[in-house]
């Protein structure tokens, strides 16, 4: 054990002496460590086998566990400064220590079960929910190679895996053995199956025009190539920027569409039903405390990261940005900025929108929000796919014009349709 | 357009946000310890003890006419009277306790009492490592002077002073028409 250790610490040297000194390619340094250390430990047996597997996913839990912290922590500052007030100013240096003293807080109460509450069903949804909104980070290209998993189909997969989210929170609603909590379940599970279909049709244009749900793969397509390899590093940069799948007629459609449906699969508001709090106390987590409840709000954040990370991946470019290629560097693919800046930076402008939104917005009504997914999106979804599909066979100076016209047209129609009598008649709420 | 609203709505809340960096008079919130005090004129929460002058016993206002302990609505006042070393009662309470953790800051007290002597304090750290004691109010602890009335409440301050000379005057006036009144009939004697 000594040896192997000695030699161990030994290579880390030659190694670091050897890749470090000319950084070429800053930013694969992360990538390379990985692959050496992988290797290493390949002579290491079982132990080493059980290393890499755990170095692909603890940093995963560990970054976007203290990204759901920061999250919390811009949350609540930024809802705090939309109504005038400072927020959270006290633990640490503008509070930034808030999220670690809510984490001891939540670690120290107690947990409470009801007393007629399905017991296991109790204790095994928030255990539940982690997994799905772990497992969807797995697919999300962080930065050129980085990526847990990077399978062909993990398009497919993460929509497949998301939906147990809808699994664990009834569960949580019904094991608890409250009215609160299962009307927040049943509403949950309505809104989150009514939410998948525009949410995965808006995705799937991007396959379409890709031809893989390898998320590497749509990453990558995301770039203009002729330009990244030129020399000039304007054109570069351009390159790495005006190919985002967002800059067309329908990557635009798309976007909005996927990012609106992906409020909806978050729980977040307006679309915050399941949970709302001034309705049905808080839903699904009404009879939660302690580390149970921090939990579910985890996993709540985590799932938010994953579904907006996958709208960055297929629309906002994944970890493609204003980048240029060192100049000393002779490697083709060489970024100078690491791509995981990029994405990081992506995700939390989406996360301050969605904090935005939520400063903004009142909670729909349940039959608004239904309304809104089978009425509007949906039929905006399936006209952008078709669009998309036109624009694909086209020339580029036919299938703007086109798309944008018809996009804008179908917009205005489906606006028209649902304030028309034809498919929205007034009914009558009697309250019992 | 339809959406309009959404994005109005996101530019208030956009300039609220923005605002709230720019100009201070939008964030009303007072950061409490360095702040700094806030109390207004009108504020107030338990009652306390006015005294004239520099002593506070022989300054007292309190003549222990328990008009206030039998109005107080939750009855937290308790007064007893001071006595000298005959045993005949003074007019002056030797026990004043006020229990500030049952006081509800009502003002009852200030409106019945007659001699200007008990009224609202708005010092609202009261904090105290005993739940029984620290909160039981004693006379030493109610009497503040009328220096301190003035700094808190200005203008009550000010009109209770007002009151009491006027008070003062027609005392004098009775008591010069009384003389007065005496030496007239005096001489027929
Ligand atoms: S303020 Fe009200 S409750 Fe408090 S001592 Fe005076 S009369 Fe009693
Ligand atoms: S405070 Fe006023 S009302 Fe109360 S005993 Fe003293 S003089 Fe009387």
């Amino acid at each position: 054990m000594q040896d192997t250790l000695n030699l161990f610490v030994m290579n880390i040297g030659q190694w670091l002496s050897a890749n470090l000194g000319t950084l070429n390619n800053p930013d694969q340094i992360i990538v390379e460590i990985a692959r050496w250390l992988r290797t290493e430990f390949g002579n290491w047996g079982v132990v080493g086998f059980i290393l890499a597997n755990l170095m692909a996913t603890v940093p995963l839990i560990a970054v976007f566990s203290g990204c759901f912290a920061l999250t919390t922590w811009l949350e609540r500052k930024g809802l705090g400064r939309i109504q005038n007030r400072y927020g959270p100013n006290r633990v640490g240096p503008y509070g930034l220590f808030q999220p670690m003293a809510d984490g001891i807080k939540m670690l120290l109460k107690e947990d409470i079960v009801p007393e007629r509450a399905d017991k296991i069903g109790h204790f095994l949804a928030p255990v539940i929910i982690m997994i799905p909104a772990m497992t969807g980070l797995v697919f999300l290209p962080i930065g050129r190679n980085i990526i847990a998993a990077s399978i062909d189909s993990a398009l497919l997969f993460f929509f497949a895996i998301g939906s147990i989210v809808s699994l664990s929170v009834f569960m949580a609603g019904w094991a608890s053995h409250n009215k609160f909590s299962l009307v927040g379940g049943m509403r949950a599970i309505a809104q989150l199956v009514s939410y998948e279909m525009p949410l995965i049709l808006s995705a799937v244009v991007v396959v379409m025009f890709v031809g893989s749900m390898n998320t590497s793969v749509i990453v990558e397509a995301q770039q203009i190539k002729s330009w990244v390899t030129s020399d000039a590093p304007a054109l570069q940069c351009l390159g790495q920027v005006l190919g985002w799948h967002v800059f067309q007629p329908w990557g635009l459609m798309g976007f909005l569409l996927l990012f609106v449906s992906a409020l909806a699969e978050a729980n977040r508001s307006p679309f915050d039903l399941p949970e709302a709090d001034s309705e049905i106390i808080a839903g699904h987590l009404t009879e939660y405390s302690g580390f149970k409840y921090a939990l579910f709000f985890l996993a709540e954040y985590v799932n938010t990261f994953a579904i907006i990370g996958i709208c960055t991946t297929l629309f906002l470019g994944g970890w493609n940005g204003p980048n240029i290629r060192p100049p000393w560097s002779d490697d083709p693919q060489a970024l100078l900025i690491p791509g995981f800046v990029w994405f990081f930076l992506k995700i939390f402008v989406l996360m301050g929108i969605m904090i935005w939104i939520r400063g903004t917005l009142p909670r729909l009504r349940i039959d608004q929000l239904m309304g809104f997914a089978w009425k509007f999106l949906l039929p905006l979804a399936i006209i952008n796919l078709l669009v998309a599909g036109c624009f694909y066979h086209m020339e580029w100076y036919f299938g703007w014009p086109f798309s944008i016209l018809i996009l804008c047209k179908s917009y205005a129609i489906v606006v028209r349709l649902n304030k028309s009598k034809l498919v929205n008649s007034n009914r009558t709420y009697t309250y019992a | 357009m339809n959406g309009q609203g959404i994005l109005k709505g996101m530019l208030v809340t956009a300039k609220n946000f923005f605002g709230s960096y720019v100009s201070r008079e939008r964030l009303t919130t007072v950061s409490y310890p360095e702040g700094g005090n806030t109390i207004k004129e009108q504020s107030r929460n338990i009652p306390f003890l006015v005294f004239d002058g520099e002593d506070p016993v022989a300054g007292m206002r309190c003549t222990a006419c328990q008009k206030c302990e039998k109005a107080c609505p939750p009855q937290c006042i308790f007064i007893e009277k001071d006595k000298d070393e005959r045993g005949k009662a003074l007019q002056r309470p030797k026990v004043f306790d006020i229990d500030a953790s049952v006081c509800m800051g009502c003002q009852i007290c200030v409106e019945v009492c007659p001699f200007e002597s008990i009224w609202m304090d708005s010092n609202f750290e009261l904090s105290t490592f005993n739940r029984f004691e620290g909160l039981q109010f004693n006379r030493e602890k109610l009497l503040k002077s009328n220096t301190y009335f003035h700094k808190i409440h200005p203008q009550q301050a000010q009109a209770s002073d007002d009151r009491l000379a006027e008070k003062e005057r027609k005392r004098l006036e009775r008591e010069a028409a009384r003389r007065a009144e005496k030496s007239a009939s005096e001489p027929q004697v």
